[in-house]
């Protein structure tokens, strides 16, 4: 957390690495910690956080736009609300249906939700290029525009609600949802309430994708068009969560960062080494290859994703640090 | 009487493309019922398949020369995929093979616009996407012939395809490996043999799904989002069921056209994006196994 109020702003100057990398990192990891609880602690295979996303984020532009006294975060926080709402509703399903079924079935939310916010003008102001210009963040009477101070709000959000998150899964709630997880039946027979503890996990699911997904359309792409909800987003997301470690919160955060900066590199690696010689289309579908490869080798040798592997090393180390002392 | 004319040839036109979905479905179904593996590399198998095969077609082959050959090389990449993908990561769990497929489907994905480019191509297969005559002037109803074939052929893929699980010895192998692959394999059945020819079977699948597909809209890569219109097709019949992918397919192209035609216009149309997954939805609502999976039974 130091590192991200004091280190990063000291060392960090571009303006490129604000905007493209550590802004859509910080708003996909906290969409990610999202799918992180509904499916690595609560077990529910879910497979819609862009609809909810997309949810969160025309509810903010709406809350702005018709109450302009409401604050920034309390429409964040309402948006949030809204996208929960819809997490409760498409969470549903999750009572009788599990696994690839409840997958299908929550891809539900992601077709409606964007379909809705695309057909009925209201949602979008009657804007008809289908591209809005999101509206600037007030904090306070303080305009908060540049790259740089976004990035600071971003943090403070993302900070608090990663608390919040770990402090959730620690607790009675978490315990309730691995308990859920690990076998549903048994849990039911121990007196945890399955339709709360579901529909719970679901709703703090949405309510997380919902406050990402106003920042990612406020901070980074700064526009708001359902088109950029599409259900690819909701894949990586999903890549995101299983690379980085199912059932933990730093999982989410890793994988994140692997999921947004690996095609960043290959690209450039790429461009510099075969630059010229190739056609661009074909580097960029041998990206495609490395990265599907990736993803099957990074499934044989760790299956237990990017979180473990980090926990394997930190105990090498530690194993070493102690046979010094 | 014309409504009831032009209900039916809603529907009848629903049935028909909903056996291009069934197509799609049935490669799922073939790779689900031996290993259970949700293969999300089917879209991608689909697209493959068939840039390969008109790829050979512009290379001069003929068309049966084509097709056998796009044929191989979907037992190639079904090979493949058993030896390097399948093999490693027997007996991991089902999120972790989830996740290999979707791999998987990014490197065929990748593989196929590398070799054979990005544009979209039109696919000729000598059956036009128009009306067939007769029909129009006996029956006043229009069905497209491209349609028509598509369903034909999907009918004697499944037929043939029901004959080879039940009448073989290898269909025998395949569907006790279905139930139980530990016990299989101690019986001495060969558990990479059948994934192989699972995986080529689905192979093959693809291949006849993306020339239907590719004849009517175009070589393109739109058609890896084909898979995901498979998944309610897929919760409608089961995923482990043949018959079902057939019925399912029909009941989500029949009732798509028929939602889109009669009420879409009430909210602007485009409901057919999301009207199958409701659909879907409220089937699982009442039968969460789909009309002819096995019924999940489930002990603590």
């Amino acid at each position: 957390m130091v590192l991200a109020f004091v280190v990063v702003p000291l060392v960090v100057e571009t303006q490129y690495w604000y905007s493209s990398i550590l802004i859509p990192w910080l708003c996909l990891a906290l969409a990610a910690v999202g799918q992180q609880i509904v499916m690595g602690f609560a077990g529910q295979l879910a497979l819609g956080a862009a609809g909810f996303m997309a949810a969160g984020a025309f509810a903010c532009y709406n809350f702005i736009l018709r109450m302009p006294d409401l604050p920034f975060f309390g429409a964040l926080i309402l948006s949030g609300l809204v996208a929960a709402a819809f997490g409760v509703l498409f969470g549903l399903p999750s009572l009788r249906v599990r696994g690839i079924y409840l997958m299908v079935a929550t891809l539900a939310s992601q077709f409606f939700i964007v379909w809705m916010i695309d057909k009925f003008g209201w949602f979008k102001n009657y804007d008809t290029s289908g591209i809005i210009t999101a509206q600037d963040i007030v904090i306070m009477g303080k305009p908060f525009t540049s790259p740089m101070d976004m990035y600071f709000v971003i943090v403070v959000i993302v900070t608090v609600l990663t608390l919040l998150a770990i402090n959730m899964a620690r607790g009675r709630t978490g315990r309730n949802w691995m308990a859920v997880r690990d076998m549903d039946i048994a849990a039911e027979s121990m007196g945890i309430s399955l339709l709360k503890t579901k529909l719970q996990a679901f709703a703090i699911c949405a309510f997380y994708c919902g406050v990402a997904g106003a920042l990612f359309a406020f901070c980074y792409l700064k526009s708001l068009e359902p088109v950029a909800f599409d259900i690819k987003l909701s894949f990586k997301i999903l890549f995101m969560v299983i690379l980085g470690g199912l059932g933990t919160i730093s999982g989410a955060f890793i994988g994140a960062v692997f999921i947004l900066l690996f095609p960043v590199l290959l690209n450039s690696v790429g461009n510099n080494v075969f630059h010229g010689a190739i056609d661009a289309t074909i580097i960029s579908s041998i990206e495609q290859v490395v990265f599907g490869v990736l993803i099957i080798v990074f499934m044989i040798y760790e299956p237990l994703g990017m979180a473990k592997l980090w926990e394997n090393i930190k105990q090498k180390i530690q194993l070493k640090l102690s046979w010094k002392s | 009487m014309i409504e009831l004319l032009f209900f039916i040839e809603v529907v009848v036109a629903g049935l028909l493309a909903g056996t291009m979905y069934s197509l799609v479905a049935l490669g799922f179904v073939l790779i689900y019922k031996a290993s259970s593996t949700f293969n999300f590399a089917q879209g991608a198998m689909v697209f493959f398949a068939v840039l390969a095969f008109v790829g050979f077609m512009e290379l001069g082959m003929s068309f049966v020369v084509a097709f056998f050959a796009a044929c191989l090389l979907m037992v190639f990449v079904g090979f493949c995929t058993e030896r390097l993908v399948l093999q490693p990561l027997m007996n991991q769990s089902e999120d972790t093979l989830l996740m290999a497929t979707i791999g998987l489907g990014f490197v065929l994905e990748g593989l196929a616009q590398a070799v054979w480019g990005v544009e979209v191509r039109r696919l000729d297969l000598g059956i036009g996407d128009f009306p067939i005559m007769w029909i129009v002037d006996n029956l006043g109803l229009y069905i497209s012939a491209l349609d028509l074939t598509a369903s034909l052929v999907a009918a004697i893929l499944i037929i043939g395809l029901a004959l080879l699980f039940k009448y073989t010895k290898m269909g025998l192998g395949l569907r006790a490996v279905a139930d139980d692959p530990g016990a299989a394999s101690s019986i001495g059945i060969p558990l990479k043999n059948i994934m192989l020819l699972v995986w080529s079977a689905a192979g093959v699948v693809a291949l006849v799904a993306g020339m239907m597909w590719g004849a009517r809209a175009g070589v393109q890569f739109a058609l890896v989002d084909l898979a995901l219109k498979a998944l309610p097709v897929l919760i409608i019949g089961g995923f482990s069921s043949i018959p079902g992918a057939i019925i399912g397919g029909l009941i989500i192209g029949a009732s798509e056209k028929v939602l889109e035609v009669y009420i879409g216009p009430y909210f602007g149309g485009g409901i057919e994006g999301w009207a199958p997954y409701v659909l879907a939805i409220l089937f699982l609502l009442y039968r969460p196994e789909g009309l002819f999976g096995e019924k999940i039974i489930r002990r603590v």
